[in-house]
C-alpha cells in the first residue's frame, strides 16, 4: 500500500488552452505533499490530473507522464476507472450523495460498484472508515440518517471516510478545509497526520500555515503573467521551503509580498 | 441630537386597512349593482376597480409613494391570480354540477353495448380503453424519452448530434395531435391493411406526443443534478454508466416522475388521433392489438355529438371521470415524488 508518484514534463490542457506547463516532481509515498500558489495557477488542475479526473471535463487532456508504481497513468492501456479506484479524491466542497444515508455514503465506493459483501463485513468497513475519519463517535447512533443532515465539517469528514473505505493507495485532497471552521479544520489536519502512516497524501491549500503544519514536501505554483500557463516554481521539503526557499518568488509569496 | 437621528420610521396603515377598503369598495359598487340589477360578476369587477384606485390613493396620502406603489402592485398580483384561478374553479364547478348526476354504479360498471335511447349506459369500455392505451403509450415513451435525455445530458453535451436531437424534439413538441394520429394510422395501414384499427395504433400516436415532453422534463432534471455528485462518484472509481444509474437517476427521480405524469395528463385527454386510429366502439375491448377501442375523450365526443339529453349527461359524466382520473394520477406522482426525493433533516 501507498505508492509514490513521479511526474515528468506534464502539460495540462483545457481544449487548446494550456493551463499548466512542464511540471516535474516526485511525490514520496507515506508522506503529505502540499500544493500552494495563487488562485488560477493550476494547483487543482494538477491534482486532478493525478487520478485522471481532469479528463472528466470535455476537451480536457494531458501531455507528459505521470508514473505510479512503475505504470504510466496516461498509457492507452490504462483504464481510468481502475486508476480512480486506487487514487481517491476529496473535493473542496463536501459532496455526500443526497439519496444515501451516512452508512450508505461510506459504502458508496463498494455499493456503486456492485461489490457483494456480507453485512458483518460491510459494518466493519463502515466502522473502520468512520473511526479513521474521526467521525465515528459523532454519528454511530444515527448511521441510517441522511448524510446531508450533518454539519459542513462532518460532511467533509464523511467524504474522507467514503474515500478511504475503498482502500486507495493515494489520497488527493482539493482544498478540503476551505469551507470549514477552524475546529473542523483542525480535526481534518489531525486526520491527515494519522492517515499519513497508511496513505500517500497530496493536498491543495490556500492556507500557508496549513501547508506548513501538515505537509512534508511543498510545491509552489505560479503564473508568469495573466493568461500565461501556470508552472511549478519550486518543489522542496516544507521545512526548507518555509525557511530558505530557492526561488525569490516563493519567498515573496510565502511572506505575503506577492510578486 | 435630533439631526443625527436616523429616519427609519414612517406612518403605516393599520393591518386591517385592505379589508376595510375591500368592504367599502364592495358596498360602493353594491349601490349601482342593486339599482341597475348587475350580476355578481359585474359587481365584483366594479368593486375591484374601486379597490385598485382607493387603496393606493389612501396609502399615498398616509404612507408615501413607495408604499403606494407596493400596494398597487400587490393588488394587481392578487387580481391576476384571481383571473387565473376563476376559469379553473368555474370549469371544475360546471363539470361537477353537470357530471355528478350521471355517475352511479351502473355508469361505472357497464359499457354502451346494446344500449338504446334513454336506457342506462356506462363508460366501462371507455375507461378500460383509456387506461390501456395510455399505459401502452407510457411504456413506449418513457424509456425512449429518458434514454434520449440521458444521451443529451451525459454523453452528447454540446455535440452536433445533441443539438440536432434537441432541435428535432422541439419540432416534435409542435406536432398537431391529429397529424400524429394520421401518421400512426398510415403506419398501421401500411403494415396490416386498410381496415386495420386498434388501440396499439392509438398508443403509438400518443407516444409521439409524449416523447418530447418526457425528454424535455427529464433533461431539465438531469441538468439539475450537481456535477459535484458525478465527480464524487467518478473519484470512487465508479464507471460512468453506473454513476448515471445509481447516482444521477435516483437524485432526479422525483422530478422525472412529475414530468412523466404531466406528459400523461397531456395525452390522456387527446381525442382526434384516437378517433382516427383507434376508432370507436360500444363494447369492451381489452386487446390492444385487435379491433376498435374507445377512450374517454372519444366517448365524450360521440355522446355529445348524439345531441340527446341523455347523451349530454353521459358526456358530462365521462368528463368528470376523466378529470378525477388526471387528479388521482397527479396525487400518485406527488406521493412517489415525496417518497423518492433526496432525504433531508438531522
Amino acid at each position: 500500500m501507498a505508492k509514490s508518484i513521479d511526474v515528468s514534463d506534464l502539460d495540462i490542457y483545457y481544449g487548446d488552452f494550456l493551463a499548466v506547463e512542464g511540471v516535474n516532481m516526485t511525490v514520496k509515498s507515506r508522506s503529505v505533499t502540499a500544493f500552494i500558489g495563487p488562485s488560477g495557477c493550476g494547483k487543482s488542475t494538477m491534482l486532478r490530473s493525478l487520478n485522471r479526473m481532469h479528463e472528466v471535463i470535455p476537451g480536457a487532456r494531458v501531455e507528459g507522464k505521470v508514473v505510479v508504481d512503475g505504470q504510466s497513468l496516461y498509457d492507452p492501456s490504462i483504464d481510468p476507472v481502475a486508476v480512480r479506484r486506487q487514487i481517491g479524491m476529496v473535493f473542496q466542497r463536501p459532496n455526500p450523495f443526497p439519496t444515501m444515508s451516512i452508512y450508505d455514503n461510506v459504502l458508496a465506493g463498494n455499493r456503486l460498484n456492485a461489490k457483494r459483501m456480507k453485512k458483518t463485513e460491510a459494518d466493519a468497513i463502515v466502522e473502520k472508515s468512520l473511526k479513521h475519519a474521526n467521525l465515528w463517535e459523532e454519528v454511530k447512533d444515527r448511521l441510517n440518517k441522511p448524510g446531508m443532515g450533518l454539519s459542513g465539517g462532518q460532511q467533509q469528514r464523511l467524504c474522507i471516510a467514503r474515500a478511504i473505505a475503498v482502500n486507495p493507495e493515494v489520497l488527493l485532497m482539493d482544498e478540503p478545509c476551505s469551507a470549514l471552521d477552524p475546529i473542523s479544520t483542525s480535526a481534518i489536519e489531525d486526520l491527515i497526520h494519522e492517515l499519513k502512516s497508511d496513505y500517500t497524501i497530496v493536498i491543495v491549500t490556500h492556507n500557508m500555515q496549513q501547508a506548513a503544519r501538515v505537509s512534508d514536501d511543498t510545491g509552489f505554483f505560479n503564473l508568469k503573467a495573466t493568461g500565461q500557463p501556470g508552472h511549478l516554481v519550486e518543489f522542496n521539503p516544507t521545512r526548507k521551503m518555509f525557511s530558505t526557499p530557492d526561488d525569490p518568488a516563493t519567498e515573496a509569496y510565502i511572506s505575503g509580498r506577492f510578486g | 441630537m435630533s439631526s443625527s437621528t436616523m429616519h427609519i420610521s414612517s406612518p403605516r396603515l393599520p393591518r386591517w386597512a385592505p379589508g376595510l377598503v375591500a368592504a367599502m369598495a364592495l358596498a360602493l359598487a353594491g349601490l349601482p349593482a342593486i339599482f341597475s340589477g348587475w350580476s355578481i360578476v359585474q359587481w365584483v369587477l366594479a368593486a375591484t376597480v374601486v379597490f385598485l384606485i382607493a387603496m393606493p390613493l389612501w396609502s399615498r396620502v398616509v404612507e408615501g409613494r413607495r408604499a403606494a406603489v407596493d400596494r398597487l402592485v400587490t393588488t394587481l398580483v392578487w387580481v391576476s391570480f384571481g383571473c387565473a384561478m376563476a376559469p379553473l374553479i368555474w370549469l371544475l364547478w360546471v363539470v361537477v354540477k353537470n357530471g355528478l348526476p350521471a355517475i352511479n354504479a351502473d355508469f361505472l360498471s357497464y359499457s354502451m353495448l346494446n344500449v338504446v335511447g334513454e336506457e342506462q349506459g356506462g363508460i366501462l369500455h371507455a375507461l378500460i380503453g383509456t387506461l390501456l392505451i395510455t399505459l401502452a403509450a407510457t411504456v413506449l415513451s418513457v424509456p425512449i424519452g429518458i434514454l434520449t435525455a440521458i444521451y443529451l445530458v451525459e454523453y452528447g453535451k454540446g455535440s452536433r448530434a445533441a443539438r440536432v436531437i434537441t432541435f428535432l424534439v422541439d419540432v416534435m413538441t409542435g406536432i398537431p395531435s391529429i397529424v400524429a394520429g394520421l401518421f400512426a394510422l398510415s403506419l398501421f395501414v401500411l403494415l396490416f391493411g386498410p381496415a386495420y384499427r386498434s388501440g396499439a395504433g392509438g398508443a403509438v400516436a400518443l407516444t409521439l406526443l409524449m416523447i418530447p415532453t418526457v425528454v424535455r422534463s427529464s433533461e431539465e432534471m438531469f441538468r439539475l443534478v450537481p456535477d459535484d455528485l458525478r465527480e464524487a462518484s467518478y473519484a470512487l472509481g465508479v464507471p460512468k454508466w453506473r454513476t448515471i444509474v445509481k447516482v444521477v437517476l435516483p437524485t432526479s427521480v422525483a422530478g422525472i416522475v412529475t414530468g412523466v405524469v404531466l406528459a400523461i395528463s397531456r395525452v390522456i385527454g387527446e381525442t382526434a388521433p384516437l378517433l382516427v386510429v383507434a376508432g370507436a366502439t360500444d363494447g369492451i375491448n381489452t386487446n390492444l392489438f385487435d379491433g376498435r377501442m374507445t377512450t374517454l375523450p372519444v366517448f365524450i365526443y360521440s355522446q355529445y355529438a348524439s345531441s340527446t339529453p341523455v347523451g349530454y349527461q353521459r358526456a358530462w359524466g365521462g368528463a368528470l371521470v376523466l378529470i378525477v382520473l388526471v387528479m388521482v394520477l397527479n396525487l400518485i406522482a406527488r406521493i412517489i415524488g415525496r417518497i423518492f426525493s433526496p432525504a433531508k433533516g438531522h
